[in-house]
């Protein structure tokens, strides 16, 4: 990584010093209408066709308010564990900027529909403990998005040195949810993992809710990173950066550590913090200085006289919190003791990807082990050698348990299992069809084993002999032969038992 | 027959309209005729849509033919302020910084109209979006009172009250934020409407103080009022602010005839110094009239109303500040390129286009309520100022405990010579002291002629205000204050104004 | 930007009212700067009365009529077209607005 920049390396800046994160991440929601106009909020519209007076800031147009929205804003708050206020009320945040057609933005200042929050995050350390750390929330509040600039001319598509920007308003006025937290202390070296791990909770936990699609590459999810360095945790707060335009779950890890690295590198040198907004540059790896936040513009936020307050009752906020989705920690232990998984089975299980999979499969009448087993195992290799993830492979969990059951009923083995689900990955039909259709199953009728199994001792009179000897052990090779006579489609513990009845 | 036709009231138009004794291609012609001979001398005019006008009419004919009257007015014309939006016709709210702008869209207003078939003549005159109590400050010149061509008609509607005074229109459409429908009918002898607020839809309404702003009628009776209101009254999803309940019955309330019982209440604060002599005179006279009928008048008293000014002049600038922040030149009006700067930045060319754009008293108030919302300063000024309303709604809500309705002058003088007040700006604020209460609290005021002062033969106002959504008492009081008025003229008093274009 | 001291008239200075002017993007001359700052503090002190009248648990209103939760239904509603939405644009490339170098950050 080049840079002109001086860094510290990060554990030497970790020995120094001690890291405070903020992290504000931005939500789009998926309501099907923006926030305060019906116009559409489909992503990757041809430009300027989803709009209307109200999303466009034309003079005379008002706002009103989706109330999809509020409900989504007022779920997220109890996901986050926050009080929901009894009584709130949208805000101007005046300031100007092309994208933002009012030149104000309605948002909430002092009355945030969601505050005083927490959630748990799980950062394992390298022998794959998990370590939690809570997370305080400060507030949740409902916003809307602004709309988008292309910087035309200049080298880098950037703002700087553009020679004039193209504007598109499809995107202004879709329904955002400013999620920020408190300051997060006490993750020592851990800093950019816990912040990784925090955004990946979030998203989980949006998904789970169904409030959005949170994908970072589009920017339905965005990420705002603050960091400030101090000598030791008891020391106050130093200053601190806010860097932006963090889309990977990756990028929020990494800016954190290049933060880390360039604060350590200023204050060691006596040199101070500037309190700014900075980008993050994925290409190179860094983030660079962007508008100075020390003239804090002033925004004059007042109540938005348009809009009258929003009063959630309490009744309605009960039934919104009856209603949400298990939170995924909780669910996973639910899980693990219903299956009576180990921590390690449960670890490589969520680990692979495949906890909902297995749920599904259970839930169509497999054994846990045994879906934990055909996932884990013969699909997980499945997917690997097709460079998929395990829930693009063309098998149901429906099919899955379907397989499982022909192994329950003896009507296939294990070996005959695999040819039978390498067939429903060929897309020849469900395994009933494959089974039919190769002829994969197992010879059931007790006098055509048995014939072979008489066979077999003919043919091998010596072993026969021992058998007969009690030597049961012996029954290995009789079972070999008659599993070959039958092309494997034989289930191997029946003939064990013909052959010890037809040789006690 | 055409003068005739002029000279007639909106209801009387109406039952020709019904009676299939005019059409409404030769009512809006005949009023079309009338703006070509007078409006160079009135000048309430910014826009004459004469082709939309007259095909709107014949729409409105074919309806009639077929029996299918869009409703009661239908037919009958109307003008409307130039700060309502109205699809295709040019909408300047009397500013350059939007000279050119066309809306895509109708104001909620405005559609209700066109759905009731009232052809719209065009858009009237105004003070630069909204400001000022004389029409001195449209960009495009100031409108003039047809009882004195020297003389301003009042504003910020002056453009919608001149046209009715002069008999250009039947009906107008105005808005009224501090006194801005109410003042000018005052003062051209004719009757204005602010509604309760929230009784109209403001969307479309380019926004002045959104708390404040209401559109209403502009008629010369107070049944004409009614119908009027009854179109363009009533509930809007596209508003939020806009209540919820159904408009009272109003052209029923104008027949209810009698003052007998009634209880008023003289509001001490609003009268006696300051208010020009003969002002004072036919407000006694006004008071003397209601008792002969019947009515019981008391004196009330409303100790806050002396700060309303002082509230208004808060925040009002403060919302208009955020209001007025979308006309940036980057969507639609005025785009201004700074001198002498080669490629000059989006941020030169909205200050260039809003120094330009912007006049003398839309500048001053952008910037006194930029400074009263500014930090540090908040509190003091726009915080105290909403609680300032507070308290007058209380005072309000006390009186109406005792009364049924409070009664005033309208404006504390006649109309005043053009240019009279023009280079003091807080002696032209005086002209709403008595009008700005009712906007503060959200009450509907009506402004009925009452006389003309003897100084100066020129009219002036008595107001009525009741209780919010209460309208009907508005006008039941109204319609029997103007009957007895009416009777003791032998007609209404603005038969008495002096021809104009030496038309009869 | 100071807090003015208890009590007495705002004195409003050019220097502030520049400031405000470029909060507000207006490029004021230096005639109306200098106009602007007494005309200002006349006005700041005929409404000073205004900051002393309300008690402390006064409180504020900023709606005449009391509404609560007013929502709109998650609909779409059709809105207008591209070439609506660009017909009055000062200027315009590739159905977007065209503006000239923005100079500052996004928020």
């Amino acid at each position: 990584m080049s840079t002109t920049q001086t860094l510290m390396s990060y554990d030497e800046a970790m020995a120094a010093f001690d890291p405070v994160l903020g992290l504000e991440v931005h939500v789009e929601l998926n309501t099907v209408s923006k926030m305060f106009c019906g116009c559409s909020t489909t992503f990757g519209a041809e430009p300027n066709t989803q709009v209307c007076p109200v999303c466009l800031g034309l003079p005379g147009a008002l706002p009103a308010l989706n109330g999809d929205a509020v409900r989504a804003a007022i779920r997220i708050g109890l996901a986050l564990n926050c009080s929901i206020a009894d009584w709130c009320r949208f805000a101007r945040k005046n300031y100007f900027y092309p994208d933002m057609p009012k030149n104000f933005q309605t948002s909430q200042y002092d009355e945030p529909i969601a505050f005083d929050g927490w959630t748990e995050v799980t950062v394992l350390d390298e022998e794959g403990d998990g370590d939690v750390y809570r997370i305080g929330i400060e507030r949740a509040h409902m916003e809307e998005d602004t709309g988008k600039s292309l910087h035309v001319g200049g080298s880098t598509g950037r703002i700087h040195g553009a020679d004039y920007s193209l504007l598109d308003y499809n995107r202004a006025g879709v329904p955002l949810i400013e999620i920020v937290t408190k300051p997060v202390e006490g993750t020592g070296a851990r800093a950019p993992e816990v912040a990784r791990a925090y955004v990946g909770h979030l998203r989980e936990m949006l998904l789970a809710l169904g409030v959005s699609d949170v994908r970072m590459e589009q920017g339905s999810l965005r990420c705002d990173v603050n960091l400030s360095l101090r000598p030791d945790p008891s020391a106050p707060l130093g200053t601190r950066s806010e860097t932006k335009n963090v889309n990977s779950l990756r990028s929020v890890e990494r800016a954190v550590r290049f933060e880390v690295s360039r604060q350590a590198a200023l204050l060691s040198a006596g040199e101070k913090v500037v309190q700014e907004t900075r980008h993050w540059h994925e290409d190179t790896g860094e983030t660079t200085s962007g508008r100075s936040k020390e003239q804090a513009e002033d925004y004059r936020y007042f109540p938005e006289p348009d809009l009258v307050p929003i009063a959630p009752s309490r009744e309605w906020v009960e039934e919104l919190r009856s209603a949400l989705p298990e939170p995924p920690a909780v669910r996973r232990g639910r899980l693990q003791e219903e299956w009576g998984f180990s921590d390690l089975e449960m670890r490589d299980t969520v680990g692979a990807g495949a906890l909902t999979l297995v749920e599904q499969t259970v839930a169509a009448g497999s054994s846990p082990q045994a879906a934990r087993k055909w996932w884990l195992s013969e699909l997980a290799r499945r997917a690997n050698e097709r460079g998929v993830e395990l829930v693009d492979l063309p098998v149901s969990p429906e099919q899955v348990a379907q397989v499982q059951q022909l192994v329950d009923d003896r009507r296939v083995n294990d070996k005959l299992a695999r040819q039978v689900l390498d067939g429903v990955l060929a897309g020849e039909g469900s395994p009933e069809q494959v089974v039919a259709d190769r002829g994969l199953e197992v010879v059931s009728d007790d006098s055509a084993l048995g014939a072979a199994v008489d066979r077999a001792i003919e043919a091998n009179p010596e072993v026969a002999e021992k058998i007969r000897g009690g030597k049961q052990a012996a029954a290995g090779a009789l079972i070999g032969a008659v599993m070959k006579e039958m092309r494997g489609q034989a289930d191997a513990g029946r003939v064990r038992e013909l052959i010890l009845e037809k040789l006690s | 027959m055409a003068t005739d036709l002029i000279r007639m009231t909106a209801a009387d138009l109406a039952e020709l309209l019904a009676l299939g004794k005019a059409t409404s291609v030769e009512i809006t012609q005949a009023h079309l005729d009338r703006i070509a001979a007078v409006d160079d001398d009135v000048h309430a005019f910014l826009h004459v849509d004469a082709d939309g006008a007259l095909q709107a009419a014949r729409e409105s004919d074919a309806r009639r033919a077929a029996g299918e009257a869009a409703s009661a007015l239908d037919g009958v014309p109307i003008a409307v302020k130039d700060v309502l939006a109205t699809r295709g016709l040019p909408t300047t709210c009397g500013s350059r910084i939007l000279q050119g702008w066309v809306p895509p869209y109708d104001a909620t207003v405005v559609a209700r109209l066109r759905a009731a078939g009232l052809p719209i003549l065009g858009k009237t005159n105004m003070d630069e979006f909204a400001m000022g109590s004389s029409t001195e400050h449209s960009a495009f010149g100031p409108s003039r009172n047809p009882w004195d061509l020297e003389r301003i008609p009042g504003g910020s509607g002056g453009g919608s009250s001149a046209a009715v005074a002069a008999y250009e229109a039947p009906l107008a459409i105005g808005t009224d934020t501090g006194g801005s429908i109410r003042q000018p009918a005052a003062v051209t002898g004719t009757i204005g409407v602010k509604p309760t607020y929230g009784g109209v839809s403001r969307y479309g309404l380019v926004a002045l103080a959104s708390s404040l702003d209401q559109a209403g009628p502009c008629t010369r009776s107070l049944l004409d009022a009614a119908m009027l209101h009854e179109v363009i009254g009533g509930h809007d999803p596209l508003d939020s602010t806009s209540i919820d309940q159904a408009l009272p019955a109003l052209v029923e309330a104008t027949h209810e005839g009698s003052l007998r019982g009634v209880r008023v209440g003289v509001v001490r604060e609003l009268g006696g110094e300051g208010y020009q002599a003969g002002v004072r005179a036919r407000f006694d006279d006004s008071v003397a009239l209601m008792v002969e009928a019947g009515a019981e008048v008391v004196e009330v008293s409303c100790p806050h109303f002396e700060y309303g000014l002082g509230a208004y002049y808060l925040i009002l600038p403060s919302e208009a500040s955020s209001n007025l922040a979308k006309f940036d030149a980057m969507r639609y009006g005025l785009r201004v390129l700074p001198d002498g700067i080669e490629a000059p930045s989006a941020e030169q060319v909205m200050t260039a286009t809003r120094e330009m754009g912007f006049g003398a008293e839309v500048k001053r108030r952008i910037i006194l309520g930029t400074y009263a919302l500014s930090s540090g300063y908040y509190d003091a000024y726009y915080g105290q100022a909403q609680k300032v309303r507070t308290l007058i709604s209380r005072d309000f809500a006390s009186a109406f405990e005792q009364v049924d309705v409070l009664v005033s002058p309208t404006a504390p003088t006649t109309a005043f010579k053009i240019g009279e007040k023009l280079d003091d700006p807080i002696a032209m604020y005086l002209n709403d002291i008595a009008t700005i209460p009712a906007n503060l609290a959200g009450v509907p005021g009506v402004s009925v002629p009452n006389g003309l002062a003897d100084e100066d033969g020129l009219p002036s106002g008595l107001q009525i205000l009741a209780p919010a959504t209460a309208d009907d008492r508005l006008y039941r009081v109204g319609a029997a204050v103007e009957s007895l008025l009416d009777a003791s003229w032998g007609g209404p008093l603005l038969a008495k104004a002096p021809a104009l274009g030496g038309q009869a | 930007m100071a807090e003015h001291p208890q009590g007495q008239p705002p004195a409003i200075t050019r220097e502030e009212v520049a400031h405000l002017a470029h909060l507000a993007r207006i490029d004021l001359t230096d005639g109306e700067l200098d106009q602007l700052a007494p005309q200002l503090a006349g006005i700041l002190e005929a409404v000073a009365s205004v900051s002393k009248v309300a008690a402390d648990d006064i409180p504020p209103m900023s709606h005449a009529v009391p509404l609560t939760n007013v929502f709109r239904p998650d609909e779409l509603r059709p809105g207008l077209t591209a070439e609506e939405a660009l017909a009055c644009a000062p200027e315009a490339e590739e159905q977007r607005f065209k503006v000239p170098r923005i100079l500052g950050e996004e928020a």
